[in-house]
C-alpha cells in the first residue's frame, strides 16, 4: 500500500537526532509490548508480514505522530481483535469475557522463549528456477498494490542491475494477507542513485533494495 | 524480572498520555494472560534476554575477528550466517546475514525505509533514530547529508552504497580497521568497534582517543 510508512526519498522530516546512552527502552510498557508482539507472533497468532501490515494500515496521522513501540502497540491489538483473538468488549473491560481461540502453536510459556531470540527462517524450496541472474538489467515494476507489499515507491519503474541471489523466500505480499507463503526469489538488485533522484542526485550514491522475483521484469 | 512483574500493576498513575498508553498495554498483557494465550513470567524471560544477550558487543567481536584473522573475513563475506555460527561464543545469529565491507573506495550504509529491519542479534535492538522517519526518509537520497547529522565526513569522491533491508536479509558493515592497531588482540580491537560503525553512520574509534 501507498502509506506513509513508506518513507525512502521523502522530505522534511528533519534532522537525525541520536540520542546519547540511549537506553533499550524508554518506558517499562515499551518491553511488555515488544514481549507481547514476539511472544503472539511465536505462538501462531500472526505472521510477521501480518504484523507490519497492521501497522502500515494505522491512520497516517496516527503513524506519523506515534512513537514506534505505541505503533507496535495499535497494531497488536487492533490485529488480534481482526483475528479473534479478543473483542472490542474485552479491551474496553481490561479483561477477558470470551472464551479463547486456540493458538496454532499453543500458550507461549517460558519454553518457548528461546525460539523467539533468533529470527525465523524464511527461505523455502523453489517453486521454479529463477527468471534472473546476477548481472541482469531488471526494471522494479510500476505497481500500486493496495495491500502489503515491500517493494518501495522510490524505485518503482527504475531501471537496476541484479547483484545478489537470496535463494526462494516467503514472499510478503502473500503472506501479509494469509495468502499463503507462495515463495518467491529474491534478489539484490542496485540502483545509480542518479536514476533514482536525478542530475541534481549524488553521483556516488548506489541505493540497493531486496526485490522478490514479482516486483521486477526484464529491461 | 518475574518477582518485579505484579509491582508493575500497583503505581499511582497521573493521567498524561504516556499513563493511558501505559494503562491499555497492562490492559492487554492482563487479557491474554486471563485467555491463556502468554504466561507472563515468560515474557518478562524474554525482555530479560533481550536486556542481557543480544547488543552491539556481539557484531564488535565478529568485526574484531574479521580484523585479526583473513580467513575468516572471507568466510564473513562470503556467508556472514555460516561465518558466525561457527563462532561457538558468539551469540546465535538468524539466517541470511550478509556481511558488506567498506573498503576505501566505498562505504556501506543500512536503513529499512520502510519498518525497522535491522540486524538484532549483531547488533540488538535498533535506537529510536535507526526507526524515526528522519532516517527511513533521507537515507536512501542523502546519505551525506544523514552523515553530518552524526558528524561523519566521507571524502567527496568515495562511492557510497546504501542499503535498503527490504526483505529477511539483514545487512552489517564491517567497517575499516583503524590505523595503529598492529598487533591488538581480538578483544582490543573489539573496543573500538561501535555500533554506528557497523551501520555505515561512524566510524570506529580511533586507537588513543577518549570514548
Amino acid at each position: 500500500m501507498n502509506g506513509v510508512h513508506d518513507m525512502g526519498g521523502m522530505d522534511g522530516f528533519g534532522k537525525i537526532e541520536p540520542e546519547p546512552n540511549e537506553p533499550m527502552f524508554h518506558e517499562e510498557w515499551e518491553s511488555r509490548v515488544l514481549a507481547m508482539v514476539r511472544a503472539m507472533g511465536a505462538a501462531g497468532a500472526f505472521n510477521i508480514d501480518t504484523s507490519r501490515f497492521y501497522r502500515e494500515t494505522l491512520p497516517p496521522h496516527v503513524y506519523l505522530s506515534s512513537s514506534y513501540y505505541k505503533k507496535w502497540f495499535l497494531g497488536l491489538e487492533e490485529m488480534l481483535i481482526d483475528k479473534g483473538y479478543l473483542t472490542r468488549e474485552e479491551v474496553a473491560a481490561g479483561h477477558a469475557m470470551q472464551p479463547a481461540k486456540a493458538l496454532k502453536h499453543g500458550k507461549f510459556d517460558r519454553a518457548n522463549v528461546e525460539r523467539v531470540m533468533v529470527r525465523g527462517k524464511f527461505d523455502r524450496p523453489a517453486p521454479a528456477p529463477a527468471k534472473f541472474k546476477i548481472g541482469d538489467r531488471v526494471r522494479a515494476r510500476n505497481i500500486h498494490p493496495a495491500t502489503h507489499t515491500r517493494l518501495p515507491r522510490y524505485v518503482r519503474g527504475h531501471v537496476g542491475v541484479v547483484e545478489l541471489n537470496h535463494g526462494c523466500h516467503v514472499f510478503p505480499d502473500s503472506a501479509a494477507m494469509e495468502r499463503g507463503e507462495n515463495p518467491q526469489w529474491l534478489y539484490t538488485v542496485v540502483f545509480e542513485g542518479r536514476d533514482l533522484w536525478g542530475e541534481d542526485g549524488d553521483p556516488t550514491l548506489k541505493v540497493s533494495i531486496d526485490a522478490f522475483e514479482p516486483y521486477l521484469e526484464p529491461a | 524480572m518475574s518477582q518485579d512483574h505484579d509491582d508493575h500493576h500497583h503505581h499511582d498513575h497521573d493521567h498524561s498520555e504516556l499513563s493511558e498508553t501505559e494503562l491499555r498495554v497492562r490492559a492487554l498483557e492482563t487479557i491474554l494472560t486471563e485467555k491463556g494465550y502468554v504466561e507472563p513470567a515468560a515474557l518478562d524471560a524474554i525482555i530479560q534476554a533481550y536486556e542481557t544477550k543480544i547488543g552491539p558487543h556481539n557484531g564488535a567481536r565478529v568485526v574484531a575477528k574479521a580484523w585479526s584473522d583473513p580467513a575468516f573475513k572471507t568466510a564473513l563475506l562470503e556467508d556472514g550466517s555460516k561465518a558466525i555460527g561457527s563462532l561457538g561464543h558468539v551469540s546465535r545469529v538468524g539466517d541470511h546475514l550478509v556481511v558488506v565491507e567498506n573498503t576505501p573506495e566505498r562505504h556501506n550504509m543500512v536503513v529499512c525505509t520502510l519498518c525497522s529491519c535491522y540486524p538484532w542479534e549483531m547488533l540488538g535492538l535498533p535506537p529510536v533514530w535507526y526507526k524515526a522517519a528522519p532516517y527511513r526518509s533521507r537515507a536512501v537520497k542523502d546519505p551525506r547529508g544523514v552523515l553530518a547529522d552524526f558528524g561523519v565526513a566521507l571524502p567527496k569522491d568515495i562511492e557510497i552504497r546504501v542499503w535498503d533491508s527490504t526483505a529477511e536479509t539483514r545487512f552489517l558493515v564491517l567497517p575499516m580497521r583503524p590505523a595503529g592497531t598492529e598487533g591488538w588482540s581480538e578483544e582490543q580491537l573489539a573496543e573500538l568497534v561501535t555500533r554506528d560503525s557497523m551501520i555505515g553512520t561512524g566510524f570506529p574509534k580511533t586507537p588513543g582517543a577518549p570514548s
